[in-house]
């Protein structure tokens, strides 16, 4: 009974000039794992912010840019990352963990101990 | 003929996308470099010209620097490295829900103004970001000239 997620990635709000980091999600017996593409963000300009139903992740680009520059070129266009999903309730969003680093973040999201698979045991009647 | 030759089945929503790319530079009535391939190439490039300078940012997460080869030849600069995959090996424990990140090897070549120097560059990564700076030519530079 592992398959009871089919909701999870719905992306929300999409009105102001973000960009959407590209994901990885991965799903194994234990948990859920999400990385995130946020190239250009420091640490403190990044919000991963977790509830019992949903997932935002929300990061600021952030360098000096030297002064008198013209833009010749601008493959990245908004100077903000933004994505929500949607979380089922079997997920453990209390004992999160994640990990930034080279503007890649890596979040785990436990599941909550019965919602891990179980054999069920088959009785010959 | 045979047209699923071409587009693969599954890949339609990468042929929508190469339509709304086309669109969109359509539009934009931009003229693109003919070295910059489909938009989207990986790492995404921000470039920008200063009086004094060429300035690339490339948006590359998740490379180990040492692993990033920059090469400037014949005014022409090369950029150029590879990301691992973080996904697991396929198994039936794994369900892989998204797959979006780009992992392999990426290259991406632009092209430099004439008066750069190749001797004076310098480059720093930093929160997934290459930052590359190139010093145009003293020469080059724009002088006032006094009137006596």
């Amino acid at each position: 009974m592992t398959e009871t997620r089919s909701n999870v990635p719905a992306e929300t709000r999409r009105d102001d000039p973000v960009l959407l980091p590209p994901v990885d999600i991965v799903e194994d017996d234990t948990g859920i794992t999400v990385y995130a593409d946020l190239p250009g963000v420091p640490k403190d300009k990044l919000a991963v912010r977790v509830d019992r139903e949903s997932l935002t992740i929300e990061g600021e680009i952030s360098f000096g840019l030297p002064e008198k520059m013209d833009a010749v070129l601008a493959e990245v266009q908004a100077p903000r990352y933004r994505r929500s999903f949607t979380l089922s309730r079997e997920l453990d969003t209390d004992k999160c963990d994640a990990v930034f680093k080279d503007g890649v973040l890596k979040l785990r999201i436990p599941k909550v101990e019965h919602a891990k698979p179980r054999r069920i045991e088959v009785k010959v009647g | 003929m045979f047209p699923s030759f071409f587009a693969p089945a599954g890949d339609l929503f990468a042929e929508l996308d190469r339509l709304s790319r086309d669109m969109q530079q359509l539009f934009d009535g931009l003229p693109v470099n003919i070295r910059a391939g489909r938009r989207g190439g990986f790492p995404a490039l921000n470039i920008g010209y200063t009086p004094s300078s060429v300035e690339v940012y490339a948006f590359a997460p998740g490379v180990d620097p040492q692993r990033i080869k920059v090469e400037i030849h014949k005014g022409v600069l090369t950029i150029e490295g590879e990301r691992a995959s973080d996904l697991p090996p396929a198994s039936d424990k794994v369900n892989v829900y998204a797959n979006e990140r780009m992992a392999g090897s990426f290259k991406r070549v632009i092209s430099l103004p004439d008066d750069i120097d190749p001797a004076q560059v310098d480059a720093t990564y930093r929160d997934g970001l290459l930052h590359i700076s190139i010093k145009r030519r003293a020469d080059a530079q724009p002088r006032r000239i006094a009137i006596h």
